[in-house]
């Protein structure tokens, strides 16, 4: 019996399915290259390169030929921040959470202590709770927070404490934690004692046995933890949309901005240059999975 | 010090998880039992909390009304309960449309050669993580009444010399359930796929030695063993749909509003943040009580991090 | 600076008490004494749950004892972790580091030795030697055959030159032949290099073709120490001689006892049984009379008035080497292992179903063990 054999139905509703998911996707790309500034029909690529020429609602030629629209939002400045934002954001919050949550993911598959079920329900509740929630809580807390010490501190202007990206940080690590812990804790479960064992038994201590032998093994649990983490970061929307302040707009809140306001092909190449950096992404993992699978 | 702390596992374990546990409890527990106090307050006149005890703003969600007709005291205004109710059963919809999509695609998926399961696998993960917004603006582009799809039937219609209307399909519930489907599908595949992979092929050996046919093998053998990740699906797809905003903000306008919607206006908006806590407490028992019974019988592990 | 004590391990009355899923407690290892000779093979036997990994973790200091004590070259180890234990481990799993190299994974233990790295150099280089794996150094585990990795899991023990190595099963995932040959090759190692070796096995066989000496073990007990000989020929109780080998046993009551010997009457077969007395039964006492199937000698007629018995083969087994012929003797069917001496075709030459035999068991052959 051939395993690989499927009914001609699942191929069908396969490719269907397919189409379904690609379909808005290559619409956004191809319209990222539209002549027509309306972005209602696909009017054809930008001919020609040279000074901007317009006729009617169509760009004829652009000093960036075909890429106008990418030009036009280099040339953004908003997005320029936004970008730089999300990624300060990312980065921060993937490091704290990879280290924690691999520590806590280590206490919960290796150790029994008296706090661990208070542990491990609170691990699960970000995931079983609707984001808003979380936002709308990590928000009071800070409104009222910060309400409090600027009041008894007596500060004023800048000096008062505000939401901004270090509110951001502080809540992506929170959500980001439970899940780089369940990743890496599932690498935890298949991980045999007698290499760290081993190690002890040949001389190391602890300290030496964690660095050169365990922390290796489950690396690339930490690291695809950490991915997810980036991923959810740099994804967020709702709860930066609360925890967020004046000048800490990110790049899905800036999209969103825009998209209540106007729609303009650059958001469409915003899209494509997004669309691209994960394509990347993803041909990276799986290289670096076939790479380990070998 | 060192000597003691070796010998003692408990406060190893205790130190490892300190961190993770600080952060859980400043950041999620105190949160939800600040919303919790705050719920039972009311606004004042500058969208201030003024703390109290009362359970007005429960009442008032499930339609308690004092704003009523002439001489009566109180009465039933069905807003919220309603909105309540759309958004559950919008939920239910989206949930229900996603994994009869994502069963056939992750079932291919499964089933493909292991050259070709990895490149199918790749192309799920493209859309699941390009941006949510720009997921949705997809749809906009696609739906709005001068967008591509009115565009192109349009254009299609000019060649036929068939008179054409633009068609209103954004801002209606259609639109937003669209929204919603094409938003979670691959939150649902991925957990299908998983639990459908770790089948043994030697089952579906078994079962076809034991003399059923392909049909009644997926129904006792397929089915069973792959509701792990169709539960793990549902809570990735289920939760989110009924917490969500932005669908329903962009595709819906203010057409189709939303739990979501509602306790962000009152937050930003309408700033009567007791309310909105309250209406975000009843969410988060809804999908509780609706996590806890689905995930009761199957539970869920390590399905649910794939994604 | 070497400790001059006799013993390389021992251990004083060591209890190991582990919680049970169901909430009790179990002592895995329960009052157990074994003292180990420096330069001696020394093996652990039983069936898995007898207590003998764990002695052997607690000796390598993976666990502590709950009770009693284990001195290593006289020293009370007490709560010593392992990287302070001069013993090294041979894993059953190997636990050969995947992300390092042979080289890496050898050299490891003479690293945190902080050893010069000409000296990390050469003595790897003679250990790989010793396990004739030269050329393997840049070799990851993954790369190399289940024999391979075992000589690599004894080489990076090996290589640090401890007092004692502690051995855990580790031939149990290699097939038949293969660890046939790493037996032999283990014992020579072990010649070779002089260091005490604790070796922990269910396999029979394997504890007897290597060990100088051997403790058989079970419900966290040690039922018997003593060489491989006396285990097989002289075992003190009924466990140890069902365990090891195969052998008969004909419960009776003992009638009398003539200094080396002591007579049982046996109900069974209705008749008196005359063995070697062991020491321990008494006069009046239930005793079981213990003969392996090798040593029953069958004839047509009696060889003398004593202990031979008349009956009626059962069935026969032909397994080359041997017949196995199983005799009906009164109630009792008894088990006799007889040498194929001749080369024949005849299925009469292999005892046949109903036929009428004797068995003869030399006194000197039979043992009489109280019936524990």
């Amino acid at each position: 019996m051939n395993p690989h054999r499927r009914h001609p139905f699942i191929r069908i509703a396969a490719l269907v399915v397919y189409f379904f998911l690609y379909a808005p996707i290559v619409m956004l790309v191809l319209y990222s290259f539209n002549a027509s500034r309306t972005n209602i029909l696909f009017e054809g690529f930008i001919p020609s390169v040279g000074p901007l020429q317009m006729e009617g609602s169509l760009v004829t030629q652009s000093p960036c030929g075909a890429f106008h629209w990418f030009c036009e939002l280099a040339k953004n400045q908003e997005v320029g921040v936004a970008a730089r934002n999300t990624l300060t954001i990312a980065l921060t919050s993937t490091f704290v959470s990879a280290i924690i949550g691999t520590m806590a993911a280590l206490a919960m598959q290796r150790y029994n202590f008296r706090i661990k079920p208070f542990a491990q329900l609170s691990l699960y509740i970000p995931i079983v709770i609707p984001e808003i929630v979380m936002g709308i809580g990590v928000l009071t807390l800070f409104s009222q927070l910060f309400a409090i010490v600027n009041n008894s501190l007596g500060l004023a202007g800048d000096a008062r404490l505000t939401l901004g990206i270090g509110t951001v940080i502080v809540s992506h690590i929170a959500f980001c934690v439970p899940f780089v812990t369940l990743v890496v804790q599932a690498r935890l479960q298949g991980f045999d004692k007698s290499y760290e064992e081993a190690a002890m038994d040949l001389g190391a201590n602890e300290l030496v046995t964690f660095w050169r032998v365990t922390f290796p093994m489950i690396l690339p649990g930490v690291l695809s933890g950490a991915l997810l983490a980036f991923t959810l970061s740099l994804d967020d929307f709702v709860i930066t949309f609360f925890a967020t302040g004046p000048g800490a707009t990110t790049l899905p809140i800036y999209v969103y901005g825009l998209l209540r306001r106007i729609i303009t092909p650059q958001v469409n190449a915003l899209s494509t240059i997004w669309i691209g950096l994960v394509l990347v992404a993803v041909v990276l993992l799986q290289r670096l999975q076939a790479r380990e699978a070998k | 010090m060192l000597k003691r702390l070796r010998e003692n596992k408990s406060a190893q374990g205790t130190l490892l998880v300190t961190p993770t546990l600080l952060w859980m409890i400043g950041l999620l527990i105190i949160p939800l039992l600040l919303t919790l106090v705050i719920s039972f307050g009311s606004r004042d006149a500058d969208g201030g909390v003024i703390y109290g005890f009362s359970f007005h703003n429960y009442l008032r969600l499930f339609g308690y009304s004092t704003n009523c007709d002439a001489g009566q005291a109180s009465c039933f205004e069905p807003l919220y309960v309603n909105i309540l109710g759309r958004s559950l059963s919008l939920a239910f919809n989206t949930t229900l449309i996603v994994i009869s999509m994502a069963y056939p695609l992750a079932y291919f998926i499964a089933r493909a050669h292991p050259k070709q399961r990895t490149t199918f696998l790749m192309l799920v993960l493209v859309p699941l993580w390009t941006n949510f917004v720009i997921r949705v603006y997809a749809w906009m582009m696609l739906l709005r009444e001068q967008g591509v799809i009115n565009g192109i039937i349009g254009w299609l219609a000019a060649r036929l010399n068939i008179p054409f209307e633009p068609l209103q399909m954004l801002y209606t519930p259609g639109a937003v359930l669209v929204g919603m489907v094409y938003e979670f599908l691959p939150f649902m595949i991925l957990p299908i796929f998983t639990s459908l992979e770790k089948i043994d092929n030697a089952l579906f050996e078994a079962a076809a030695d034991l003399g059923a046919n392909p049909f009644r093998t997926f129904l006792r053998v397929t089915l069973p063993l792959s509701m792990p990740g169709v539960v793990a699906g549902t809570i990735l797809v289920f939760i989110p749909v009924m917490g969500t905003f932005i669908v329903s903000d962009i595709l819906g306008g203010r057409q189709v509003i939303l739990v979501g919607n509602l306790i962000q206006r009152q937050f930003l908006d309408a700033r009567d943040p007791t309310f909105g806590s309250a209406a975000s407490l009843i969410l988060m028992i809804l999908t509780l009580i609706v996590t806890y019974f689905y995930t009761r019988k199957f539970g869920f592990g390590e399905e649910i991090v794939v994604a | 600076m070497k400790e001059l004590s006799e013993f390389a391990v021992e251990m004083r009355d060591v209890v190991k008490t582990f919680k049970t899923p169901e909430g009790t407690m179990l002592n895995a290892v329960d009052h157990v004494n074994m003292n180990i000779k420096n330069g001696e093979f020394f093996s652990m036997l039983g069936s898995s749950g007898c207590g003998k990994t764990t002695s052997l973790r607690m000796m390598a200091g993976f666990e502590w004892p709950s009770e009693g004590e284990i001195y290593i070259e006289g020293q009370a180890m007490g709560h010593t972790p392992p990287f302070q234990r001069n013993v090294n481990t041979v894993f059953q799993s190997y636990a050969l580091f995947q992300h390092m190299t042979v080289y890496q994974n050898i050299a490891f233990g003479l690293e945190m030795e902080k050893a010069p790295p000409d000296e990390i150099k050469a003595r790897v280089g003679r250990v790989l030697d010793m396990v004739q794996l030269m050329g393997m150094e840049k070799r990851f585990p993954k790369q190399l055959s289940g024999g391979q990795q075992q000589r690599i899991a004894l080489a990076r023990a090996l290589v640090k030159l401890p007092n004692v190595l502690l051995l855990d099963e580790p031939l149990g995932a290699l097939d038949l032949k293969l660890r046939k040959e790493m037996q032999l090759e283990l014992k020579a190692i072990q010649q070779k290099v002089g260091i005490t070796f604790i070796y922990v096995t269910h396999d029979q066989e394997e504890a007897l073709t290597m060990s100088d000496r051997i403790a058989v073990m079970s419900k966290g007990k040690v039922m018997q120490m003593g060489t491989p000989v006396e285990i097989y020929e002289r075992p003190t109780s009924r466990f140890v001689a069902g365990f090891i080998g195969e052998s008969n046993f004909l419960e009776g009551t003992v009638q009398s006892i003539n200094g080396e010997r002591a007579n049982v009457l046996v109900p069974a077969l209705m008749t008196e049984v005359t063995g070697l007395n062991t020491g321990k039964v008494k006069m009046g006492e239930k005793a079981v009379v213990c003969i392996r199937p090798e040593k029953i000698r069958i004839s047509d007629e009696p060889v003398s008035k004593q202990n031979s018995f008349r009956g009626a083969v059962k069935t026969t087994t032909y397994i080359g080497s041997d017949t196995h012929v199983y005799v009906e003797v009164g109630k009792l069917t008894i088990k006799v292992w007889e040498q194929n001496r001749v080369s024949s075709l005849d299925p009469k030459a292999y005892y046949t179903a109903g036929q009428n035999l004797t068995l003869n068991l030399m006194p000197e052959n039979t043992l009489i063990l109280a019936d524990a």
